[in-house]
């Protein structure tokens, strides 16, 4: 498998879902997976994958000891595999920049140079498909499928690619082309396809002109929260608070949850709105709270990381995800999980497999104030959805999306015979 | 000789427009009259008329010896009234060929049974005499809501007068026994019990049109046949349907209506008859009793109620409502009155059901809303303002029980006031007609005899509302003053 993010070092869902992903499938039983990141920080959870870091590959030998190896990368990696992978470096690549032990550095993260590293991540990944025994290739993301191209024409073994997002979803419909191109040529060599809604498969099939018959979708999974999240103390307060969760850009449709706000604070001045999360839109919110005259009962609180977000969650009697375009959306199953009913917009996928939320077109200013109103004014619906919401996050195991991408690999393997 | 009384339900409610929560205060007018209007004539055009058209011609071709029955709700006949009056021209004709029997029933199709035994009764009263106004039969056979029966409401329909009543032949309550009897009820014995056949309803409603039956098609001749074959002691067969499965759910391409149309003369040739449910219990013994302390209907699978009152939500909706029964009842303002009726319509509660998530997508079939959710907060948005409209007609602050009693108190100082006015002038004219003197002296006495009067008439129902009887008795005056 190759991927970009890996707990807890993430940036965003992919890392989450990735992680879910690898783990319900070997719960699955009988599976070896090597999980490949481009920069492993040697506190990932092990023991159901193992982890190979990209800038831990040597793509140009070096002599080097064992004891060197072992002091320089043995907390993330057993030197033997260093030297196993070494002894398959395919092509000079002496005239890149590289380390004392023959490795390109990676950011793992999402830098200018991007496009170069993800060009870098696909040469290693020449080293290790030459190394490494599989069956079967899976790239998550745009990110990772040169890299998944470029083992499977190595190897000749089927490649599986995983759309978590794709540019349109990210662009608000002006995809960059470059991305677009990636891609594009990551689905044309895709041996099959998983997306993670009906929606993004649509999005395939339409904006990319994949036969459908080559696109399944898994939907995402949750992962149960720790019981030290769960059980983390309500902070006291007097009003009713309801909540936007996210990145403050486009894609999110901040604005809907504003005026939304604007439109329940006429009439019940009970309620506060908080608005957590950094993006380009948050000086454009705030302006435009300011402007609707209800900064008084609007807050922003930046950008949440780790335990706050659950914090939030829990200081939260409304969660809602007005989402203009959502692949998935992972956060209101966590909302959910936490007992925190939440309001999506249909056009996020994850209201394709959810029953107890409420569900509003994000433009639906109205339906979707007047379904915050409900939730702060009659305690049955609120209590029903909760209760209700938990039972539900339950049954949405990682472990049944798991089921469904092997069942998918094992089609694919043998459609070739 | 077998008898098999049809009922044809018709019902539709006063369904909700959108309702946003900043309309509350703002506007009172609930109702969708575009969506009503549309259902109620495309129902009419497919179903209702050729049905009606259907029965007549049945009635007429057998000389008169095809009977049937039909429960019509309140709701459904103003709709009719608004939109397809030539409807309820045509149930005229149907009552006039004394072969119909109008079935009593709740006015809104409500689930007052369940929750205020008085309402209940009062909607039940509203129902029978729009339905003699209308018919002119005074109807003597109770139907609830879907057919809503236990004990407890055996005994009611009993205090009402009514000596038979119709309800589901729930497998969970007759057990080995067959419905094609009658019974009397354990708790009100002077009612006598018919009971639905399901199996044989069903199959005309569900697998007339069903290819993967395996009776699958059904004829009029093979289905008379399994009727007039049942062992000889069971004598009734009740089949309750929904008129509008008739050309709607089971389109007149099926070959429905010509289906009905047969079957009074293969039930002539087998010796079957088509009674109205009057006629039945008049000439057939009830064989024993049957108890049912928890309440059944003919809805779903389980057959209870759980259609209504099986989530948190429901029974929320239901309490809020039925809390101003008495409220509502006191008062009279017309309109408040009749949006109390419209709101109290089964179908807005079933809407709220979850039950579709499991099991059964019949429920989200028939609503109008995209999720229970939705059904349960447009609701209670237009029952926050009902509710604000009926607490304007008389501050929450006094209970009922003093309400009523002022309420008396002043109707009864109204018809004093009038009747003392009476006096003064015929004393007047006493007066002027004789001496002066005397004529004083009769003012004061009757002057003086007014308020001992009027204090006898507050005190029989005011007792436990002595105390707080001063500041209500200000909001009482004001409302007075304010009419």
């Amino acid at each position: 498998m190759f991927g970009w993010e890996f707990p807890p070092h993430i940036l965003g869902g992919l890392g989450t879902a990735s992680y879910g992903l690898t783990k319900g499938m070997h719960a699955n039983g009988d599976m070896d997976i090597t999980f490949v990141i481009p920069k492993p920080w040697g506190d990932e959870e092990k023991g159901f994958a193992n982890i190979i870091g990209a800038c831990n590959t040597p793509v140009a030998w070096r002599d080097v000891n064992w004891d060197y190896v072992n002091s320089r990368i043995g907390k993330v990696m057993d030197p033997q595999l260093y030297y196993d992978l070494r002894d398959h470096i395919y092509a000079d690549f002496n005239y890149m920049r590289l380390n004392d032990l023959g490795c390109i550095e990676f950011s793992g993260r999402y830098p200018d140079n991007i496009l170069e590293e993800i060009n870098n991540y696909s040469i290693v990944a020449g080293v290790i498909a030459r190394t490494v025994p599989f069956d079967i290739i899976h790239s998550h993301d745009w990110l990772t499928y040169p890299a998944g191209i470029h083992a499977k024409n190595v190897t000749g073994k089927p490649l599986v690619i995983h759309v978590h997002a794709s540019e349109f979803d990210r662009s608000r419909g002006k995809p960059n082309p470059t991305v677009f191109g990636i891609e594009k040529d990551g689905m044309n060599n895709a041996d099959h396809i998983i997306t993670v809604s009906n929606l993004t498969r649509r999005t395939v099939i339409e904006k990319y002109g994949i036969d459908p018959a080559k696109v399944t979708t898994v939907h995402n999974a949750v992962i149960p929260l720790s019981d030290e999240l769960l059980n983390l103390e309500r902070r006291d307060r007097k009003d009713k608070v309801i909540t936007f969760l996210g990145r403050i850009t486009m894609q999110k449709g901040p604005e809907y949850f504003v005026e939304a706000a604007a439109k329940v604070l006429q009439k019940n001045k009970n309620v506060r709105f908080v608005m957590a999360g950094g993006g380009d839109m948050e000086a454009a919110m705030i302006r435009l709270a300011a402007k609707r005259n209800i900064a008084d009962r609007f807050h922003f609180t930046g950008f949440l990381r780790g335990k706050e977000v659950y914090q939030m969650f829990r200081d939260s009697d409304v969660y809602v995800m007005p989402s203009v375009s959502e692949p998935f959306g992972i956060s209101p199953l966590e909302a959910m999980e936490m007992g925190v009913p939440s309001i999506i917009s249909k056009q996020s996928g994850c209201a394709e497999i959810l029953d107890n939320v409420i569900k509003t077109d994000y433009w639906d200013i109205d339906a979707m104030a007047d379904a915050m109103h409900a939730l702060v004014s009659y305690p049955a619906l609120h209590n029903s959805l909760r209760d209700r919401g938990i039972e539900e996050i339950h049954g949405i195991t990682w472990e049944k999306a798991g089921k469904k991408v092997i069942d998918i690999y094992k089609n694919v393997i043998a459609s070739r015979g | 000789m077998k008898s098999v009384c049809f009922y044809f339900k018709i019902h539709q409610p006063y369904r909700l427009k959108r309702y946003r929560f900043f309309d509350i205060g703002n506007d009172h007018y609930y109702y969708d009259d575009f969506a009503d209007d549309e259902i109620m004539s495309r129902l009419a055009a497919n179903s209702y008329m050729p049905m009606a058209d259907t029965l007549l011609e049945m009635i007429e071709k057998s000389n008169r010896e095809f009977k049937c029955s039909i429960c019509i709700s309140g709701t459904a006949i103003e709709q009719f009234q608004l939109y397809v009056p030539e409807f309820i021209d045509k149930l005229r004709q149907l009552a006039d060929t004394g072969c119909v029997e109008f079935i009593s029933g709740t006015y809104a199709h409500s689930l007052a049974s369940l929750e205020d035994p008085e309402e209940f009764m009062r909607e039940v009263k509203a129902h029978d005499n729009l339905i003699y106004r209308l018919f002119g039969q005074k109807p003597q056979v109770f139907a609830n809501t879907e057919l809503i029966y236990d004990d407890d409401i055996a005994m009611l329909v009993s205090a009402m007068g009514f000596r038979t009543c119709l309800t589901d032949g729930a497998k969970h309550v007759l057990g080995w026994k067959s419905p094609n009897y009658v019974y009397r009820a354990v708790t009100a014995p002077s009612v006598k019990l018919l009971l639905t056949n399901d199996k044989l309803a069903d199959d005309i409603s569900m697998n007339f049109n069903n290819p993967e039956w395996d009776e699958y098609p059904l004829t009029a001749d093979k289905y008379v046949n399994w009727i007039a074959s049942l062992p000889e002691e069971e004598q009734v067969v009740n089949l309750y349907m929904s008129m509008d499965t008739f050309g709607s759910f089971l389109p007149a391409g099926t070959g429905i209506f010509e289906f009905m149309k047969a079957l009074p003369q293969f039930g002539k040739e087998k010796g079957v008859m088509f009674s109205t449910p009057s006629e039945v219990v008049g000439k057939i013994k009830p064989v024993d009793e049957i108890s049912v302390p928890y309440p059944i209907s003919d809805i779903d699978e389980a057959r209870d109620v759980s259609a209504w009152k099986g989530n948190e939500l429901q029974n929320e909706a239901l309490r809020k409502l039925y809390a101003v029964a008495e409220r509502v009842n006191l008062c009279d303002d017309r309109r408040l009155k009749q949006d109390w009726e419209y709101l109290q319509s089964s179908d807005h509660f079933y809407y709220m059901s979850t039950k579709n998530m499991a099991d059964g997508a019949s429920h989200a079939a028939f609503s109008p809303y995209d999720s229970p959710f939705a059904a349960f907060t447009n609701y209670m948005n237009v029952l926050a303002d009902f509710l604000v409209r009926v607490e304007e007609q008389y501050p929450e602050s006094i209970d009922n029980e003093e309400l009523n009693s002022l309420l008396l108190t002043i109707r009864n100082q109204a018809s004093e006031i009038t009747s003392l006015k009476k006096e003064v002038t015929s004393l007047r004219t006493d007066m002027e007609n004789s001496g002066d003197a005397a004529g004083e002296m009769v003012v004061e006495e009757k002057v003086e005899k007014a308020p001992a009067k009027k204090a006898s008439a507050k005190k029989a129902p005011a007792k436990k509302a002595e105390p707080k009887k001063a500041p209500a008795k200000k909001a009482a005056a004001k409302k007075a003053t304010a009419k």
